[in-house]
């Protein structure tokens, strides 16, 4: 334990809710259908916060509840089957279709695992129909896509043999690096979920072990170790320190030599630190507050920490689950204040008080803080963007230190203007 | 229950708001779950604002259900009202909140706050954002003005003659997210101004509650935008006697109807005429030889009705556009836009599926696309040219130049707007000269390469022109192209190639061909005298 100040506040808060994962689990597989049974604000967020109408077919929506449908003058159930079967018409190439509740469909008590039952049975394997749920009553942000997985994870085949299971969405190009690198160390077998086809779900059983690239996936993590598979603990993979400690705890858990281990690894962190060290220049004894948003905000904290040194003011996040964040937490210098919930009041009264050089945070705050004279980082961006593994780190600090090297940029040319 | 994949508007709360946020001393209380503070980023990252929009979310949860969430909201008021002290309070919730019926605003109501406080009721399952806007516009100036209303509402908007003072007006219905409203608003001003008319106030972007107690001193109203503002101007007129002006000056012609409206609601003379049309560039802009291009320029329109309905005059009245296609996505104007649509020979499109939109767009096979930002994806995946006339908007249709769409240099705005995505009249004349030069590539137009990354629509020209075409009935039989009528094709510009090639097969089958070669291509074009 490294001895950080845990704190709780309660009160309003700007957070997105879950519903907000499709915006990348939809590209993640391109043959899933994301279907929220909600209202016209759901529908809503999730394109304000995907920031897009490019789509000629999306591959989301929303069944958007109407009075007749909550006034019961027509069966909630049946309307949910018509618009599905409507869907499936429209779009054949559909193999997965994900039912995701909201908000209104959790209160008015629409039952979406029956609805999903029934609809199953229908379409008989043609298309398979799951459901969970992304209310923002129920989650925030990240945890939209635990529900996702682990609505997959009865779907997975048993498998007995050994193999490395990567849970959690990570870019394409990401992936298939981690993966070549555990293959030079001799792991053979490594699958990811959710894969990049919702058909092509990959096995999980006893000799499965699973590494989380993302650290809110808690509820899916659970249901894996129910089918037989270890969660290995470890930090999770930003950064070189949090990317190497997360490679060898996969490494230990399969035997590897660990000679070899290093003689992998340790040329690529050799590369890492010479490339992260212009931009650990730029930030070190910067001082950085993270608003919680995304539930990546602990091992980022860590990262600008330990390998960017900068200092941390207050890391939020919107819930803790200690015994997942553990090898995380004991990496954070001591009195490091984490906050989980939120009252946005009076955090952002801390943040004016205390003028931190940088403030991550939701796209909502992020105009009026740098109005203020506060550089910000938009935390979506972090979900969206390859920031994981070792050959990454230096791109992660750079994402930091780009809105301070263009405020030094603007405040010295303004100055040479005036 | 209705299949979203994309919406033009929001839920009615979040045009409420779009009121409080456009407005200074005004909080909003909204009973909403977490996700629905996504709103902020409308107008932090659309607007750019760099003001949080005031609006203090209960962000209640599951676990609050079983509880009390009404202690809750009242908790939320009264630090917000401690906090943000304002002049005035909105209360209402979202969709939500809206099923576990905590009534937000008689709670309020019961606190003992020493402020007005409008309980808003915006039914999240059958209204929609600018509903919830004009909704909350109506209510707020209601429940301010309600208490000075004299029994005899006498009103005369001509007192300013004895008053001996110029007349005064309130332009109302400018709010944030609406399109282009900053500039209108100023532009507005300055043209009133030029007649002598003064702003008594303008509401509700940029008022303050001690604004709207005010609004009784102006001699009449002006309605700029019906959709957030005609249900407060009917009730100023019902209560107050205040009459409003119903044209929205938007094109010269409308421009100069909207003053001589004005005129005449205040008693004043009429506006000399001579001395107005040369007020916009845009009349000898159109009349100029280069502009003879424009004529008979087959333009669709869509977006919200007051857009819509003014895009269409302004096209066939004052560029000499051919508008085959108008239609709206707001219900509570589809009355107007129908209307608009059948003096056109038209028959509106009222639809608030984006899809439905663009295979209407197809159909009519436009030259120029006048719309939404969806449109604007929309014709850019068909490879037509494209202007963003009206909301749902995007951070590019808030710039940051000087750019109304109303008044005089509005009309000079629309001008450039519209025509700078179509080609320049001597260009068109030359690329057809010279389109068999090896030089000449297709799609070629640096004129456009210019606007940077706003004007994508040339992208994909080339191919495009053959796969996006609408599938025709699988019943018809469509008429094979030989290798030399496909080379024909190929010769015409890639702008009009789409048209020329369903002309040609509507053409092919309507006479019974199998397969178009170049001189079914010439019939067809001869016939159809495109
Ligand atoms: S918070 Fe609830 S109602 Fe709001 S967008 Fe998310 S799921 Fe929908
Ligand atoms: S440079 Fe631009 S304006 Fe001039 S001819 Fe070329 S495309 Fe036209």
């Amino acid at each position: 334990m490294g001895g950080s100040t845990l704190l709780k506040e309660s009160g309003p808060r700007e957070v997105f809710c879950g519903l907000t994962s499709i915006v990348w689990l939809h590209r993640r597989m391109p043959d899933a259908f994301f279907l929220v049974v909600g209202s016209r604000t759901c529908a809503h967020l999730i394109q304000s916060a995907a920031g897009v109408m490019i789509f000629a077919e999306p591959r989301f929506g929303t069944a958007i509840l109407e009075e007749k449908d909550l006034a019961g003058l027509a069966d909630a159930h049946e309307e949910l089957d018509r618009v599905v079967k409507d869907l499936l018409r429209r779009r054949p190439e559909i193999r997965t279709l994900f039912l995701v509740g909201s908000c209104p469909s959790e209160v008015i008590k629409l039952d979406l695992g029956r609805v999903a039952e029934r609809l199953n049975e229908l379409l008989r394997g043609k298309v398979q129909v799951l459901n969970y749920s992304g209310s923002g009553i129920e989650t925030t942000f990240t945890q939209g896509e635990d529900g996702a997985l682990k609505a997959l994870v009865p779907l997975m085949p048993i498998t007995k043999s050994d193999q490395l299971l990567l849970v959690g969405t990570l870019a394409n190009a990401v992936e298939d690096r981690l993966i070549s690198l555990f293959n030079r160390l001799g792991i053979e077998r490594v699958v990811s979920l959710p894969p990049r086809q919702s058909t092509e779900l990959p096995a999980v059983g006893p000799g499965t072990k699973v590494l989380l690239a993302q650290p809110y996936l808690t509820d899916t993590a659970r249901a894996l170790k129910d089918k037989g598979a270890q969660i290995l603990q470890a930090p999770f993979p930003l950064g070189i320190e949090g990317s190497r400690l997360w490679m060898e705890a996969a490494a230990k858990a399969f035997n590897i030599n660990a000679t070899l281990v290093s003689s992998t690894l340790d040329p690529l962190i050799l590369r890492a630190h010479k490339a992260i060290e212009p931009f650990r220049t730029q930030l070190e004894g910067k001082r950085i507050f993270l608003l919680p948003e995304s539930q990546i905000e602990i091992p980022l904290a860590r990262f600008l920490h330990r390998e960017c040194g900068m200092e941390l003011i207050e890391v939020g996040v919107p819930y803790l689950n200690r015994e997942m964040m553990q090898p995380e937490l004991d990496l954070l210098p001591k009195g490091t204040r984490i906050m989980e919930g939120q009252h946005v009041e009076n955090q952002l009264d801390r943040v004016r008080e205390k003028q931190p050089d940088l403030v991550v945070c939701g796209m909502g705050l992020a105009n009026p803080l740098e109005a203020e004279g506060i550089s910000t980082k938009w935390s979506i961006e972090l979900v969206f963007s390859p920031i994981h593994g070792i050959d990454q780190a230096s791109d992660l600090a750079e994402l930091f230190s780009r809105p301070l090297h263009r405020k030094a940029l603007l405040n010295q040319n303004q100055l040479a203007n005036a | 229950m209705e299949l979203t994949l994309w919406t033009y508007e929001g839920p009615p709360h979040v045009g409420a708001m779009r009121i409080a946020a456009s407005m200074k001393g005004v909080h909003y209380v909204l009973h909403a779950p977490q996700g629905d503070t996504y709103a902020d980023l409308l107008f932090t990252m659309i607007e750019r604002r760099g003001e949080r929009p005031p609006v203090t979310y209960t962000t209640f949860q599951a676990r609050d259900l079983g509880g009390d969430t009404a202690e809750l909201v009242k908790s939320h008021i009264s630090e917000a009202v401690d906090r943000f002290k304002p002049d005035a309070l909105l209360v209402g919730e979202s969709c939500t909140a809206e099923l576990i019926q905590d009534q937000p605003g008689s709670l309020a109501h019961g606190m003992g706050l020493n402020l007005p406080i409008v309980s808003l009721e915006l039914p999240a399952y059958s209204k929609k954002e600018n509903w919830g806007a004009s909704e909350t516009f109506y209510q707020l100036v209601r429940t301010l003005l309600k208490d000075t209303l004299k029994e005899d509402n006498e009103h005369d908007p001509t007192a300013w003659k004895t008053e001996e003072r110029h007349p005064r007006v309130n332009l109302l219905g400018p709010s944030l997210l609406g399109f282009r409203c900053r500039d209108d608003v100023l532009e507005i001003q300055k043209l009133l101004n030029e007649h002598n008319i003064d702003v008594n106030a303008s509401a509700p972007l940029g008022a303050s509650p001690a604004d709207l107690l005010n609004l009784p001193k102006a001699d009449i109203n002006v309605c700029l935008y019906p959709e957030i503002a005609e249900s407060t101007c009917t009730w100023l007129e019902r209560n107050l006697g205040m009459p409003f002006s119903k044209k929205i000056p938007i094109g010269v012609n409308a421009t100069q109807e909207f003053l001589e409206e004005i005129h005449d609601l205040l008693g004043m003379a009429p506006p000399n005429q001579n001395l107005l049309v040369q007020k916009s560039r845009l009349t000898w802009y159109s009349k100029s030889v280069d502009s003879n291009y424009l004529t008979g320029k087959r333009v669709f329109i869509f977006g919200d009705g007051t857009h819509s309905i003014a895009a269409a005059k302004i096209a066939k009245e004052e560029l000499g556009f051919k508008v085959v296609g108008i239609g709206t996505y707001s219900r509570e104007m589809a009355r107007a836009v129908r209307a608009t649509a059948k003096e056109f020979g038209l028959e509106a499109l009222i639809s608030n599926d984006y899809l439905e939109v663009e295979a209407a767009i197809t159909n009519a096979a436009p030259e120029l696309v006048l719309g939404t930002q969806m449109e604007r994806h929309s014709a850019k995946r068909l490879g037509i040219p494209c202007a963003v006339i009206s909301t749902p908007m995007h951070v590019q249709d808030v710039p940051a130049r000087y750019s109304p769409q109303m008044g005089w240099e509005g009309a000079n705005v629309i001008f450039d707007d519209w025509v700078h995505p179509l080609m320049m009249g001597l260009e068109e004349h030359l690329i057809g000269m010279f389109r068999h030069d090896f030089e000449f590539v297709d799609g070629h137009q640096s004129h456009l390469g210019h606007q940077g990354a706003k004007q994508h629509q040339f992208d994909e020209p080339e191919e495009n022109c053959f796969e996006n075409l609408p599938k025709t009935d699988s019943s018809e039989i469509i008429p094979i192209w030989t290798p030399e009528g496909k080379a024909e094709l190929a010769k015409i510009p890639f702008f009009v190639r789409g048209k020329v090639r369903r002309n040609t097969e509507k053409y092919a089958l309507q006479t019974g061909c199998k397969s178009i070669d170049s001189e079914t291509l010439f019939d067809a074009k001869a016939h159809f005298g495109a």
